[in-house]
């Protein structure tokens, strides 16, 4: 197998936090020749200051358009990194699905006619595998869901593996990277995660406490700057070592669970989304009540790549990073512990008193 | 059960049955007898020693509230919480396990120290609190203080509530992948291949093995070549007794069965409670299968194995029930 390294990249989604992370690392690369950084919207000031010298190309996926700056800049490297979990920042779930599945589709008809592409990257997630009680504890990259996912986000993302897998069977010379991202967090991204523990009361689920993996931000930027710059074809679940129960996660952020019972979800879901607070879709909910864990062997043993924060570390540099104060302030907690100890000590020390006397 | 009395398997397991029983007193006496060594500091042995015990105690009652309220304990991949499991589930059903229906192990040798194993037992008693006392079984009285990783339905894993609790205590979706995954690694593994034929058959057909499932704990254990230890329990065919079935009202609550036991439901709550049977539990001689000839994908190899764990299993049961005089007295 060739390994080119790239010379053109192409990264769509440009104006979020991942795909505008990885655009500015590859820009800061001399030996890549170009960086075109794709979005429909400008990226926010923060994100543009780090893009370095990337070129943004404000356009939109589903248009043909898309088709003439691939071939006019001979991009031979596309990494798709604009799907979107998140149907209140993209403009409602409609406007999303179009989004992600009509602009890959686009996207992959650009990129099949353009003879100068020879490298694809999906960022994808591990939603593929949905969430429910009759999943096996981890999974792995050859297991597929035991009932597709209904609706939303992960729908969305087995779409577009599903386009992407055909586009790789017409264009067998082009080498196909899939990876499937667990929950990212981190100090900086947002994410439908990140808003939710930053709540200060947190919805869950009455009677249901999940598994939750996550990944960290900078772990996630360094795997897709791997696939980008290396050839490494295949599908590859990517998550930090490690599990968190949701309750656990809640208590490790100092924040107070609130309960709902299963037929009040809708009502809450209602609630927060008006609020614009947080997303409990039927398929977000499933998630909060099974959760999902990925074995992550292959992406250690043939992607080459351990990602430097485990769940509990992520989410602890999550927690210090947006300096989400907890409601029951740890420090409390030892100095409780302390004082009923010391307290105890004397009460049993009191009692020894009289019966030395005795004796 | 004249059928079961003709069958003269005798071993000398159980001669030393009632030296058994008395060791279970002064387990027992062992609690209350601290508490009041605490309170009278008369004799001049107990004054130092007590109070210590009873400081480290208070500590790590305060040590294990503190790591619960900040979220401070490891989990692993399956949702298994080793800390809340030794501390609340375990010490909640010793009681049970001790004094209600004072359990006692046969055969705890053939268990591993060390090293994945599957054991394979019966199942019975309506509700499946066999399950739980072998897992205390395994923890109280093995000397590695092994923990039961079993396989359960997936009724199981859908209900609220026991779902998220029967994660936290260590057990898993009985599928191949969660059976591999966890012996390979090192884990000892339960599973009551019986199901729900087992677990609520009528009292008629008690100590009466029904089908083993598919297999399919076989084929794990050929695979990751554990050892499979058959397990016999006696005394959990007596808790609830199982005389009829309300078909209709079992349908409509999504349940494979809805008990009617000569207290349930009869006396309401109070029927739940479960008549206090003496138990059994044996562990048989492992069966190794690291040197079997074949592979797990040849269906017939993983019959045969599956009929020779069964048929163990069957004649452990005939034996220990033929020296058994009573069932709630042993």
């Amino acid at each position: 197998m060739k390994q080119v390294p790239p010379s053109v990249v192409l990264v769509t989604g440009v104006s979020r936090f991942l795909p505008a992370q990885l655009a500015s690392r590859l820009a800061a690369e001399p030996s890549i020749e170009r960086v075109l950084g794709v979005d429909t919207v400008p990226p926010p000031r923060d994100l543009l200051r780090q893009l370095g010298r990337t070129e943004l190309v404000r356009a939109d996926i589903r248009n043909p358009h898309i088709a003439k700056v691939i071939s006019s800049a001979g991009v031979d490297t596309v990494v798709h990194a604009s799907l979107s979990a998140n149907p209140v920042g993209s403009g409602g779930r409609s406007a999303m699905k179009e989004m992600n599945v009509i602009g890959t589709m686009q996207l992959l008809a650009a990129c099949q006619r353009a003879e100068s592409v020879q490298r694809l990257v999906l960022k994808s997630t591990a939603a593929v595998y949905g969430a429910s009680s009759r999943d096996p504890a981890l999974f792995t990259e050859a297991m597929t869901p035991k009932e597709l996912p209904s609706g939303g986000y992960a729908k969305d993302a087995a779409e577009i593996e599903g386009y992407v897998r055909g586009f790789g069977r017409r264009r067998p010379d082009v080498s196909v990277t899939m990876l499937r991202f667990t929950n990212l967090i981190g100090p900086q991204i947002e994410t439908v995660l990140t808003r939710y523990f930053a709540l200060p009361v947190v919805p869950t689920v009455l009677g249901y406490d999940a598994r939750v993996q996550l990944l960290h931000e900078q772990d996630a930027v360094q795997v897709l700057e791997r696939a980008t710059r290396e050839e490494l074809p295949g599908v590859f679940n990517v998550g930090g070592a490690g599990v968190l129960m949701l309750s656990q996660a809640i208590r490790r952020a100092g924040r107070l669970p609130f309960p709902v019972p299963d037929m009040a979800v809708g009502a809450v879901d209602r609630a927060f989304r008006s609020a614009r607070l947080a997303d409990f879709s039927p398929e977000q909910v499933r998630f909060l009540n099974f959760g999902r864990v990925v074995d992550t062997t292959k992406l250690r043993e043939e992607f080459g790549f351990t990602p430097r924060w485990g769940t509990v570390e992520a989410f602890d540099d999550y927690v210090t990073g947006r300096h989400l104060r907890p409601v029951i302030p740890p420090e409390r907690v030892r100095e409780a512990e302390q004082r009923l100890l010391t307290l105890a000590q004397t009460a049993s020390e009191m009692r020894e008193v009289p019966c030395q006397k005795r004796v | 059960m004249p059928e079961a009395r003709v069958i003269p398997l005798h071993t000398d397991d159980l001669a030393e049955r009632p030296k058994a029983v008395d060791d279970v007193g002064p387990l027992n006496g062992a609690d209350p007898g601290a508490d009041t060594a605490n309170q009278d500091a008369g004799t001049a042995a107990a004054k130092d020693e007590p109070p210590a015990e009873w400081e480290a105690a208070l500590a790590d009652l305060l040590a294990f509230a503190r790591r619960r309220i900040l979220g401070d304990y490891q989990v692993d991949d399956f949702g298994f919480d080793a800390d809340l499991t030794e501390n609340i589930f375990i010490p909640l059903l010793r009681p049970l396990y001790k004094n209600w229906f004072r359990v006692e192990t046969v055969g705890m040798h053939n268990v591993p120290d060390v090293g994945g194993a599957l054991v394979v037992a019966n199942h019975s008693g309506t509700v499946p609190l066999d399950a739980l006392m072998t897992a205390v079984a395994l923890y109280d009285d093995h000397p590695a203080k092994r923990h039961l990783r079993m396989l359960g339905a997936d009724l199981l894993f859908r209900t609220p509530v026991l779902g998220s609790l029967a994660r936290k205590s260590g057990n898993t979706l009985a599928c191949n992948e969660d059976a591999e995954r966890l012996l390979s690694s090192g884990e000892l593994v339960g599973v009551w291949p019986e199901g729900f034929k087992g677990v609520g058959k009528p009292f008629a057909d008690r100590y009466k093995l029904q089908r083993f499932g598919r297999g399919g704990f076989v084929s794990a254990a050929l695979r990751t070549k554990t050892p499979i230890v058959p397990a016999a329990i006696v005394g959990a065919e007596e808790i609830y007794p199982k005389i009829g079935d309300l078909k209709p009202l079992a349908r409509l609550l999504g349940l494979p069965y809805f008990p009617v036991t000569p207290t349930f439901p009869l006396l309401g709550p109070l029927g739940a409670v479960p008549l206090p049977s003496k138990w059994y539990i044996e562990f048989g001689e492992p069966i190794p299968t690291d040197e079997i000839e074949g592979d797990a994908d040849d269906p017939l190899l993983v019959f045969n194995l599956t009929d020779q764990v069964r048929e163990t299993i069957q004649q452990t049961l005939y034996r220990l029930l033929g020296q058994r005089r009573n069932a709630f007295l042993g």
